[in-house]
């Protein structure tokens, strides 16, 4: 009897497909992307009348607009997986649940980034403030890992059940909290210029705190995912 | 193992969503090779067995094994042996042909994809369309599409669900010939059909459920008259 397909190779594959429809279709990077766009205007024109708070405000807005935006995406990506019944091929083929988390995770995470990116961008034109550097890459890369994860995990138990565009932010921004404080904290020093000795804690959490999001998602997405 | 021609074997089968019972205890045993038609009324659980049987529901109560392999618990190692067309295709839009298929034979880690993706869409007879988008494809064509993804991995059991649903004529002849050659090569066949003619002539096993359980599991030739047996065992 032939062996299961390996682990690399279906999330791989996974991540592949996810792109390339997505590439082609550019259906959640421009809703995503324009949530993101507009909310940072909003937040620009709100700010506009206090330029000391505005430069304070930038990680806040850079943060709740990123997981604002980041919960449509995954939302979206979900619902249309669970509607056209495409998961259940996922689910038929001959891998490891693991592969299909990692798979539909990194596929969120890499879309996560580039909206982060975009709303990073927009904050550096929009709010004259000096954002690309490698330490806010690197929270960048932490913050948004972190939130993909729980957003994999919370999102295919969300997708299953009625009423899911409101259930999947009940169930995600209290989860997520911990991850949203940390980030906008080490964002926070970074923009004020301190020396990574004063804010190595935030990070040091983050990474914690995706550690055991990774750890618990890897253990109950099988449960999660089958009926 | 107890028996060797025996593919699939349940027993005291009991699917219930909440309080509501869709599977009462079913009993049943298919034959290695066999083409077996599972029929009964909208709603009777013929889906339900499908999915238990493909892996993608858990029974509430009673075993279930295929290939000698109890089901779910070792699921993952016979479902490489298994193959779904079910009431969705279970294919991307945004993919054409050609890459819903690719993606399939790497989650299945096939042999030769290439090879089998251009054998397959040549079966189906959509070799001209590979390079399409799915979302461009009738009902009918998408359906073709699903049956070469559900054999493109080469399964010892095929389960299909309703499976001549949007086939034209043409398409119907098609499935027939794929399904004859598959039976031929010692496959074993379960379909749910609401066709009871065609189930009569195609299949060599009958088995029609009845409120949850199996009212009739005999062979398809040993049933004289299938819709009159069909009628008066799903009446009420």
């Amino acid at each position: 009897m032939k062996r299961g397909t390996p682990f690399l190779k279906a999330v791989l594959a996974i991540v592949g497909k996810d792109l390339r429809a997505e590439l082609r279709s550019r259906q959640l990077i421009s809703a995503m992307g324009l949530f993101a766009l507009m909310a940072t205007m909003v937040f620009y024109f709100t700010l506009e009348s206090r330029p000391d708070v505005r430069l304070s405000a930038t990680p806040a807005v850079l943060w709740v607009t990123t997981v604002f935006a980041g919960t449509l995406g995954l939302n979206r990506s979900l619902a249309q997986e669970y509607d056209r019944g495409s998961f259940d091929g996922l689910l038929l083929a001959p891998i490891d649940r693991a592969a299909l988390f990692f798979g539909k995770l990194i596929g969120a995470w890499v879309f996560s980034l580039v909206v982060a990116a975009i709303v990073t961008l927009a904050l550096t034109i929009l709010f004259n403030a000096t954002l690309f550097s490698l330490a806010w890459l690197g929270i960048l890369l932490l913050g948004t890992t972190g939130f993909a994860t729980v957003g994999t995990l919370l999102g295919s138990v969300a997708v299953q059940g009625r009423g899911r565009e409101t259930t999947f932010p009940i169930l995600i921004l209290p989860v997520a909290l911990p991850i949203i404080m940390a980030s906008v904290n080490a964002s926070n020093a970074i923009l004020a210029g301190l020396p990574f000795s004063d804010w190595a804690t935030w990070p040091a959490l983050l990474a914690s705190v995706d550690v055991i999001f990774l750890v618990l998602a890897f253990v109950l997405f099988e449960y999660v995912v089958e009926e | 193992m107890s028996d060797n021609h025996e593919m699939i074997r349940a027993s005291g089968l009991v699917k219930v969503f909440g309080l509501r019972p869709v599977l009462r205890g079913m009993n049943f045993s298919v034959a290695r090779g066999s083409i077996v038609a599972v029929l009964g009324a909208n709603g009777s659980g013929k889906t339900t067995l499908l999915r238990i049987l493909a892996g993608l529901s858990r029974p509430s109560a009673g075993e279930l094994t295929i290939g000698g392999w109890t089901i779910p618990k070792e699921i993952t190692a016979i479902r490489s042996q298994l193959g779904l067309v079910g009431h969705q295709t279970l294919l991307y839009d945004d993919l054409t042909a050609e890459e819903n298929l690719r993606f399939y034979a790497r989650l299945y880690n096939v042999d030769r994809p290439a090879e089998r993706v251009a054998e397959a869409l040549e079966r189906v007879e959509l070799a001209k369309r590979s390079g399409d988008l799915l979302r461009t494809f009738s009902r009918g064509m998408q359906q073709r599409l699903a049956i070469a993804r559900a054999m493109l991995h080469d399964p010892a059991i095929l389960l299909l669900d309703e499976a001549y649903t949007g086939l034209d004529i043409n398409g119907a002849a098609m499935l027939d010939g794929l399904l004859r050659s598959w039976h031929e090569a010692g496959r074993t066949i379960l379909m749910t059909s609401h066709d009871l003619e065609h189930a009569a002539a195609f299949s060599d096993h009958v088995l029609i459920i009845s409120q949850g359980r199996i009212a009739i599991d005999a062979p398809a030739a040993s049933i004289g008259d299938l819709r009159a047996t069909f009628e008066q065992v799903t009446a009420g």
